[in-house]
């Protein structure tokens, strides 16, 4: 049931535009009312990319559309949008306005899509879904509405190697940029060729066009842009390699790329198998020494380091750092919240995942999007030693509080710069390490 | 006619209230003698951008309460950017002398699918119930939504009966985003809950001021004790008690009468505190008005001659020395109005030319219907007509066209997200958060030293410009500025 939020973690359905401004060049129009703009900026911050925050054309819903419907105001929105901006793709968004007064948004973009214009339309009015939920219908969209029209020059699955990724949902994930191009690194190290499709390390639209020339699709994670493998699974049966979580450090890095490497070869890609192993190792090889170097740190350290940890995150992030924090730090999770608002049907399978992080404890974990819930769990609960709390801006408060340590890793947080900085793969991992012992560090002055 | 009633739960939104535009574009003098002459009307964009709406306006005038509670009943999108007031509220507390700034309480009743067909009422009792049980706090807020308000929720009974039931006040804020295209909108949809739930009529007078403003600095007390008062800051970190209070103060200032418009008249006409309508005190000649008008409200005509004096004595060497630094500068200013306004008295002060203004909306009169609020009217008579004075709701597009042929020394912005386009064009660029920084005398010689400081720091802005990213058409910034606004007299 949907109940209350208290201090909401994602955003509306609407939040989803940001999807769009993460396409190099590529801009959102908003069919909504005045605020909506205005509130996924402020929940993201430092979100703008090319054309996105004050630069995304809107059409500011006033009575005048609620009253006779503002399918007029988008079309002349529209219409100059092609003359202010320079965009290689417009993706018109809607809001709670336009759905439900039933502005017949399609009838608009047609006459701009006869014309030629790389145009999509896709619903995202807030009380329908989140971003989470969102962010698969905005990709789905772009791909029965614009990349499907470059089919005959991308035929499908005509490239062995060529992988198309999703991964971190553009700034919902604050490591979305880092991790991206991490993955790509990683992927391209074992011998594929990625599309990452967000951030500047993908090439826009044209690489958006060859997604149907890929051989498969990685998928990783716990639910959210299952959809999307799925869609492309049945419109260009594209098999997809699922991981259900966000790797983390070299345990779960190793066995992602050891899985990626075995279904791509299975599948038919032209793969140097040995060298791709040999990628591999000199990846652990090159974390190993930092954790060597780490272990007497770690174990001698005599003025106090965290030993337990309660996180506040998407699944992925959850059952990721869940994993790697208790095999590759040591500290321990105890009582975890997934404020993602998981859909019923994965919950299951969320929760033997996060089991699977120890064959000796169960780690207790609450799915409840409304998080000023779980941190009055997290105020009563108590465990012997130095506390972590890994979570948003919320919960800095929190942990002052409960004279926790604190990192600031998930949204919305105006405690955290995060440009490109990855938490995925070996190096995501040193780098958690890092930014979790470095607060820790600062404590002692 | 008065525009406060505060029988009723909803006020008008500012375009029928007060007659307000957000489109205009000529001399600054033009649009004060159409306003004189009643014939102003507003224009319309035939492109637009991302504007900003009235909910998150009036939840600046709940959420940094200190005992408050704040829910938005609304899909979760309508209350996502609130965590901005957490931080701000957290942040500038030791500026207000707030020791232990307690945790922010925002709710969202996460209105779905199903409830835009059932409605959403059920889910609002359910959340303020929780919401109370959660932090127990003095009094809950409830913002509306586009969403709610076009479903139809009676978000007014639902809030008359919960106070019932909990014997707190229950305020509901209508603040809609589609209803008004003036954000601006939400403060007084704040401010009429906060004046019809919870000012009390005054039993006694006592000696403060009611200071209506955001979370700036304390500068009034320094002011204020002098004359033996204090300051009663409205409503950023004042509590439902200081609150209820407001209508033992001898009169009400604001620091914006954007802001305060609303609340300044509820005070002065339903609760007989009198408000100081002059504009607020930014540039000498503002400033001397402001003071003089303040004693007169406070009975302490014959110490005002003395404190300008001293103030003249301390302050005006630092002003000559920054006005022979400053003379001939050129300055543009985007911010919402009545602010803006002071913004431009406030560099001519010091000797700079304003080059023009993008300023968000204009309100052809306050609440008080006072021609002495009217800032724009004091700045042109005080300091001269301003060029290319622009009404435009924080519409980029425009800014970026204007600012490219202008080329100013220097932006001065009031609101995030436009500085950028002042430093893509390596146009060095200050934006003051605190909206009480330029106040006064000193407020003035402050200003200066950091326009001064933003000028010669243009390392930054310099090297940003050969490498910004420009994402509007060649063929748009060869257009005229105003080719998209249309309609209207002028």
């Amino acid at each position: 049931m949907a109940g209350l939020i208290e201090q909401e973690r994602y955003a509306c359905a609407i939040g989803a535009l940001q999807t769009v401004v993460a396409i190099p060049r590529a801009t959102p129009i908003l069919h909504s009312g005045p605020g909506c703009g205005t509130m996924v900026q402020g929940f993201f911050e430092r979100s703008t990319g090319y054309a996105g925050g004050s630069t995304s054309p809107c059409t500011n819903f006033s009575e005048t559309e609620v009253v006779f419907g503002g399918v007029n105001r988008l079309r002349q929105i529209i219409e100059n949008t092609y003359k202010v901006l320079d965009t290689d793709l417009q993706v018109v968004v809607t809001g709670c306005t336009a759905d439900i007064v039933g502005d017949d948004v399609a009838s608009v973009t047609d006459e701009f899509l006869a014309e030629g214009k790389p145009i999509v339309h896709v619903e995202t009015a807030g009380f329908k879904s989140n971003n989470y939920v969102s962010h698969s219908n905005v990709v789905n969209a772009i791909i029965d509405q614009y990349v499907d029209r470059f089919i005959d020059e991308n035929p499908v699955r005509s490239e062995r190697n060529l992988v198309n990724l999703f991964a971190s949902i553009p700034y919902q994930d604050p490591f979305w940029k880092g991790n991206l191009t991490e993955y790509k690194r990683l992927l391209e190290g074992i011998g594929l060729k990625v599309n990452v499709l967000f951030g500047p390390y993908s090439d826009g639209v044209k690489e958006w066009q060859t997604i149907p020339r890929a051989n498969f699709n990685i998928l990783v994670s716990p639910w959210y842009g299952e959809p999307i493998a799925k869609h492309l699974e049945k419109k260009y049966g594209q098999p997809y390699y699922h991981f259900r979580y966000v790797p983390i450090g070299a345990n779960e890095t190793t066995r992602f790329l050891k899985e990626v490497l075995d279904y791509a070869i299975e599948n038919g890609a032209e793969i140097d198998k040995e060298k791709a192993l040999k990628f591999i190792d000199r990846e652990e090889h090159a974390y190993y020494e930092e954790i060597d170097n780490l272990a007497t740190f770690l174990l001698e350290f005599r003025y106090g380091l965290p030993n337990h940890v309660h996180i506040l995150h998407d699944a992925g992030y959850v059952v990721g750092l869940s994993r790697f924090l208790l095999h590759e730090t040591g500290i321990v999770p105890k009582e975890q919240f997934i404020v993602d608002n998981t859909p019923k049907e994965y919950i299951d399978r969320i929760t033997a995942d996060l089991k699977g992080t120890s064959d000796k404890r169960d780690i207790l974990v609450y799915f409840n999007p409304d998080a000023g819930a779980a941190q009055d769990i997290i105020r009563k609960v108590s465990h012997s030693g130095r506390g972590l709390i890994i979570g948003s801006g919320w919960d800095k408060e929190l942990a002052k509080e409960k004279d926790y340590d604190f990192l600031s890793a998930s949204l919305p947080t105006p405690y955290r710069l995060v440009l490109t900085t990855n938490y995925v793969g070996y190096t995501g991992g040193l780098r958690v390490i890092e930014d979790i012992y470095d607060t820790v560090l600062y404590t002692y002055r | 006619m008065s525009t406060v009633n505060l029988k009723t739960p909803e006020v008008s939104v500012r375009e029928i209230r007060l007659g307000s535009i957000t489109g205009f574009q000529g001399n600054a003098s033009e649009l004060v003698d159409l306003v004189g002459c009643g014939n102003l009307k507003d224009k319309k964009r035939s492109f637009s951008q991302c504007l900003g709406c009235s909910t998150s306006n009036a939840a600046c005038t709940t959420i940094l309460i200190q005992d408050a509670v704040t829910i938005s009943h609304g899909p979760v999108g309508c209350s996502t950017c609130l965590h901005e007031y957490a931080f701000t509220y957290r942040v500038n507390a030791p500026l207000r002398g707030v020791d232990r700034p307690s945790q922010r309480r925002v709710y969202s009743t996460n209105l779905t699918e199903k409830d835009t067909i059932y409605g959403g009422a059920l889910k609002l009792e359910n959340t303020i119930r929780e919401a109370y049980k959660r932090s127990k706090p003095s009094v809950i807020f409830v913002l509306t939504t586009c969403a709610a308000g076009i479903i139809g929720d009676d978000v007014e009974s639902v809030t008359n009966s919960l106070e019932e039931e909990l014997g707190i006040p229950i305020v509901a804020i209508f603040c809609e985003g589609f209803r008004s295209k003036m954000w601006t909108s939400g403060f007084d949809a704040g401010y009429h809950g906060i004046a019809r739930k919870l000012i009390k009529p005054a039993e006694k007078k006592r000696n403060i001021i009611n200071v209506i403003n955001f979370w700036g600095s304390d500068v009034f007390n320094k002011w204020f004790n002098r004359f033996g008062y204090e300051a009663n800051y409205l409503t950023p970190y004042s509590t439902y008690e200081t609150i209820r209070h407001s209508s033992e103060a001898v009169c009400t200032v604001q620091a914006c009468a954007t802001l305060g418009s609303y609340l300044a008249t509820a005070l002065d006409q339903e609760f007989g505190v009198p408000e100081l309508k002059n504009s607020p005190p930014y540039g000498i000649a503002q400033t001397e008005r402001w003071f003089r008008e303040l004693c007169q409200l406070i009975g302490k005509e014959d110490e005002i001659e003395e404190f300008l004096k001293e103030e003249r004595e301390k302050y005006m060497p630092k002003i000559e020395e920054l006005r022979k630094k400053l003379a001939g500068k050129t300055a543009y200013v985007t911010a919402g109005a009545s602010h803006g306004h002071s913004l431009l008295a406030l560099l001519q002060e010091l000797g700079m030319k304003a080059v023009g203004a993008a300023i968000f909306h204009h309100d052809p009169q306050y609440d008080s219907a006072s021609s002495d609020a009217d800032t724009l009217k004091h700045t042109i008579e005080d300091y001269g007509d301003i060029p290319n004075y622009n009404v435009c709701n924080k519409q980029e597009f425009e800014l970026v066209n204007v600012l490219n042929r202008l080329r100013p020394d220097i932006l001065f912005a009031r609101h995030g997200g436009m500085t950028l386009w002042g430093a893509k064009f390596g146009i060095p660029s200050l934006l003051i958060g605190d909206e009480h920084f330029g106040m006064g005398y000193e407020g003035l010689v402050k200003y200066g030293e950091q326009i001064l400081e933003t000028i010669e720091n243009n390392e930054f802005v310099k090297n940003l410009e050969k490498h910004a990213v420009n994402p509007y058409t060649k063929w748009w910034l060869e257009q005229e500025p105003y080719t998209f606004l249309k309609g209207g007299r002028n």
